[in-house]
């Protein structure tokens, strides 16, 4: 056995420890720098918002620095909360938004089981359709859906144009196809030994859906409804179309037409409405933001 | 009653035939072993008897009932899978109980069946854990209790120790063993291991390409392999194959093995072979353990050569030998204080008492 | 057992036509139930979305009070408008340019946030996808308000630096990049999240071994990290292209198409003309242009889809 271990032929370099981690320290400092400077951008709206929201009309209009709230109040946020139809138009767009994520759910669920797990003919044929449909606009179809409404109104007598209700059948159009999509990748990476071992343990369809998928698919459900509830509560031309009575108008809708009367606008009626409008996404952000942002990639990477 | 019958069963994707008509008898409490390669047929095959695939043609009965259109579910059998298949959102106890929950058995009878399947693996201080915070040997054991839970007619076994690491292997192998001599029911276990199947069968079932190749206890299949398949695939180094004739030499069988190598035949295997065609190629099947170094008083039947060795593998407790005859690399195990050394000539014995003839061209075993 | 005799002798005769007979409806009850599970998803889009599509090409064949048939008429009288030529123009370059800059910005912040230590990145991440988060006709009336002529926020702090009031509205350049500057704040966030899970994916080995072959940032960022989020980069642009260039919300408060028309595209266009305008035909000949450019991006989509999921 050896022992003789020590190399004395390999020149002695000087390294200059540090220029690493200097450079890096650099590098972090610039991304520090750049990304204040994206965040400040990104978020420079919702605080001008926020500080707008905060002034009366007298000081909006005395055009003083815009960046800054020398008599803060609360009036706007009052004066909107009280009124009846600020308040219609939240529940309005509360009820359209939850049925709506309800029946996305109830669809989309289902139909994601049975075409991720259940081979059958035509599911692969499906399942890419379902994706494709969800490329076909909004802007592309609302011409066409809103005559088809009206012709069905004329023949039934139901009143379908201008009803909140109309738009829990046409709002499902948009958030269907990616819900399935998502819960389609989230089912697909359940290894199919579950299944059998499901199966084995004496577990029908139904049940190995229930306590077995479900549960384990449980990220991708609540990604799928956030992204549901979201697109439901943002939808602007939808609602634009046919919805035009103030009573069943919803949020985003609602702001637009009535706060904005002729050439008066109050732009602090105005900020506060908007920034009321924009909390409920908002504050799921903040709650479940890694749920959201699955479901953002979702669609994508799980492919 | 558990007994497991096959009858010319037979699967079929498309085309290809997966699974060519074997027939197979299990008896009630027996350990049988399905062993053989990749895409031999055995997954396949026990997925039929679980219900997890239909049968193309034939008859599977378990304990006396056809149930070939029997759902899984209602053919009492219980299943342990190679990934474990554990419900990631249930804990030990939730993923045991699950089958049992399923059928509304009263709460007592399931908790009393589980912590006596708990206990039979040592898992019982895991059992309010989920399973991501349990090791691979663990999660193992929970499938296996999940199974012994629902007392069922037959356990069965799709490769459940191939994710684990050698040394894990050999112990769970041994906890499966004690499992089975304590609980007793009929086991359908498959494996490409064929060290598993030599160590946990009552019976090996070799199967190759979708045909049973041999059935028999483990030391049948060892000692009197019936086709060049099986005696290459049982033993571990495997046997070598050495191209072969026989020759009568002074009244005497010889086998030729090269032109400067021939041995005589001890007497039984002469006139085992006597009957055998001169003309015929023969496969001269020796196991490694059967080439030994050339001991000074040689017994009868054992003859010595020369051989030039290629290569060495100390094992510690003793030696494989490598080297060439005539093309073929053929492997030897000699003590490891023979004086065996890479590239070195050695002096070896074959122990002919142990051969076995091969006809080259049909695999089978004379 | 009741007689294992019997019941052996009877297996090989019974079993086979029994077996026949079941397996078939094994197969229905399984088809049958995957059918179920998908026929609402199946009613709902053929009835509200295909079915509406064909109707519009229908439609765009109607006259204006949708009594007689005009064949292409819709078509030749658009072709011959000057605004349509206006809005095709300027559906493209919105669309083009702002799926550029959105993801090129996309990009640049997503390595930025890579850089940033892991426990960081989730604070960074969180504020640099509010923009995204935020319904965009809410997020636009305060780009609105930002942009009004004589309250401008922007105005006010440029003032300072002896920039003279923009009419970011008023005038038509303007109005034009003020409504890609929206959109590209919209959609920016889109991208910088799918761009950060790609570049997670990138295995940092291969960064190491380019830099021990001398590779500097840019060409690093040429040679692995591009090829490696090639698909990523198709798959976020194609999309983005298809949604950008059908976008209402944006143009529709901002700027309602103005000013005199110079920043109308598609969608805004059609609802002035088919649901203001009450030319349902004539709007839907509109929105059916879009049709053409939207399925050769699906297309390519598509391939990409199926490229990489054939790869995975």
């Amino acid at each position: 056995m050896s022992t003789l271990a020590i190399d004395k032929g390999a020149p002695r370099r000087k390294v200059k420890y540090g220029s690493m981690s200097r450079d890096r320290a650099w590098a972090l400092r610039w991304s520090y720098f750049f990304l204040a400077l994206f965040a400040i951008f990104s978020l420079v709206p919702p605080i001008y918002m926020l500080i707008t929201s905060l002034k009366s009309s007298a000081e909006i209009s005395a055009a003083t620095n815009p960046w800054w709230v020398f008599h803060p109040t609360l009036s706007n946020y009052i004066e909107l909360l009280t009124s009846n139809q600020f308040l219609t138009f939240f529940r309005n767009s509360a009820f359209v938004s939850i049925f709506v994520v309800t029946i996305t759910m109830l669809i989309s669920v289902p139909a994601a089981f049975a075409l991720a797990r259940m081979r059958f003919w035509g599911s692969a044929t499906l399942a890419t359709g379902v994706f494709l449909t969800y490329l076909i606009p909004d802007s592309l179809l609302f011409i066409p859906l809103f005559k088809m409404f009206a012709v069905i109104g004329d023949w039934t007598g139901i009143q379908l144009i201008n009803r909140w209700y109309v738009l829990l059948f046409i709002y499902p159009t948009l958030t269907v196809p990616f819900c399935t999509w998502i819960m389609i990748g989230y089912f697909a990476s359940i290894p199919k030994e579950l299944d059998e071992a499901a199966i084995i343990d004496g577990a029908s369809w139904f049940q190995t859906l229930t306590r077995i998928f479900i549960p384990v698919a449980l990220p991708g459900l609540i990604a799928a409804t956030i992204f549901a509830f979201t697109v439901s509560w943002a939808q602007f031309l939808y609602p634009l179309v046919f919805t035009t009575s103030t009573d069943q108008l919803v949020l985003p809708v609602g702001i637009i037409t009535t706060l904005i009367k002729g050439d008066v606008f109050n732009w602090g009626q105005i900020m506060t409405g908007a920034l009321l409008g924009a909390a409920p996404p908002l504050i799921i952000y903040a709650f479940l933001m890694d749920y959201y942002i699955a479901g953002l990639t979702a669609g994508a990477t799980k492919g | 009653m558990a007994e497991v019958m096959l009858r010319k069963v037979v699967k079929r994707y498309d085309e290809v035939e997966a699974v060519r008509g074997i027939d197979l008898d299990i008896a009630d409490h027996e350990f049988v072993v399905l062993v053989g390669p990749s895409g031999c047929g055995k997954s396949t095959t026990l997925r039929m008897i679980a219900g997890l695939e239909d049968i193309t043609d034939g008859d599977i009965m378990i304990g006396g009932d056809v149930v070939n259109d029997v759902p899984p579910k209602d053919r009492d059998i219980a299943m342990v899978f190679q990934n474990y298949a554990l419900y990631p959102h249930m804990t030990v106890a939730e993923n045991m109980s699950f089958g049992l929950r399923l059928k509304h058995y009263p709460k007592a009878e399931i908790k009393s069946r589980v912590t006596e399947a708990a206990r039979m693996l040592d898992i019982t201080d895991l059992i309010d854990r989920k399973p991501k915070q349990l090791s691979g040997g663990q999660r193992q054991r929970v499938a296996m209790g999940r199974a012994i839970v629902r007392n069922p007619k037959v356990f069965l076994f799709d490769e459940p120790l191939s994710n684990l690491d050698a040394k894990l292997r050999v112990q769970m192998r041994i906890e499966i063993k004690k499992v089975h001599q304590k609980v007793r029911t009929t086991t359908v276990y498959v494996t490409h291991d064929q060290v598993e199947a030599m160590t946990l069968a009552d019976r090996v079932v070799v199967m190759n390409k979708g045909g049973i190749e041999q059935i028999g206890t483990p030391n049948d299949l060892y000692h009197n392999p019936a086709t060049r398949f099986v005696a290459g695939f049982i033993g571990s180094p495997a046997m070598n194959f050495l191209p072969c004739r026989l020759e009568d030499v002074g009244g005497k069988l010889n086998i030729r093995l090269t032109d400067r190598i021939a041995f005589p035949l001890p007497g039984a295997r002469a006139a085992r072979y006597q009957s055998v065609s001169r003309t015929d190629k023969l496969l001269l099947g020796i196991r490694p353990e059967h080439l030994a170094e050339a001991s000074a008083h040689p017994e009868s039947g054992v003859e010595a050569f020369d051989a030039m060795l290629d290569v060495t593998e100390p094992m510690g407790m003793e030696t494989l030998v490598y080297f060439t005859m005539d093309g073929t690399q053929v492997c030897g195990r000699v003590n490891p204080n023979a004086g065996a050394r890479d590239g070195a000539p050695l002096r070896l014995a074959v122990d002919l008492n142990n051969m076995h003839l091969l006809n080259e061209v049909t695999g089978v075993v004379i | 057992m009741v007689d294992v005799a019997f019941q052996q002798g009877s297996v090989a005769s019974v079993g086979s036509v029994r077996k026949r007979a079941s397996l078939r409806t094994t197969l229905k009850r399984k088809s049958t139930a995957a059918f179920l599970m998908t026929l609402p998803l199946i009613l709902l889009i053929s009835i509200l979305v295909l079915y509406p599509a064909f109707y519009s090409l229908h439609l765009a064949t109607l006259n204006k009070s949708m009594t007689k048939f005009v064949g292409l008429g819709n078509f030749e009288f658009l072709f011959k408008r000057e605004t349509f030529w206006l809005v095709v123009r300027q559906s493209c370059i919105f669309a083009i340019s702002a799926v550029i800059f959105k993801a090129l910005i996309g990009f640049i912040v997503a390595h930025f946030v890579h850089n940033v230590p892991a426990k960081g990145q989730r604070k960074w991440r969180g504020m640099l996808l509010v923009p995204w988060v935020i319904p965009p006709a809410m997020s636009t009336l305060a780009w609105l308000w930002l942009f009004d002529p004589s309250y401008s926020a922007f105005n006010y702090t440029l003032s300072f630096f002896g920039i003279g009031p923009i009419a970011w509205t008023g005038d038509p350049d303007w109005a034009r990049f003020s409504v890609i500057l929206v959109n590209v704040w919209y959609g920016a966030p889109f991208f910088m999240i799918m761009y950060l899970a790609s570049l997670k994916s990138v295995p940092e080995q291969l960064y190491e071994a380019a830099a021990i072959d001398g590779a500097n940032w840019w060409q690093r960022i040429w040679y692995v990290t591009l090829p490696m989020m090639r698909n990523i980069i198709a798959i976020t642009t194609l999309f983005s292209l298809i949604v950008t260039f059908a976008n209402f919300d944006i143009v529709r408060i901002l700027t309602s198409g103005g000013p005199l028309d110079h920043t109308h595209i598609f969608a805004t266009w059609a609802f002035r003309i088919g649901i203001e305008g009450s030319d349902i035909p004539l709007g839907a000949s509109v929105s059916l242009f879009m049709v053409p450019i939207l399925a050769i991006a699906a297309i390519f989509i598509l391939r990409d889809v199926n490229k990489r999921g054939n790869e995975a």
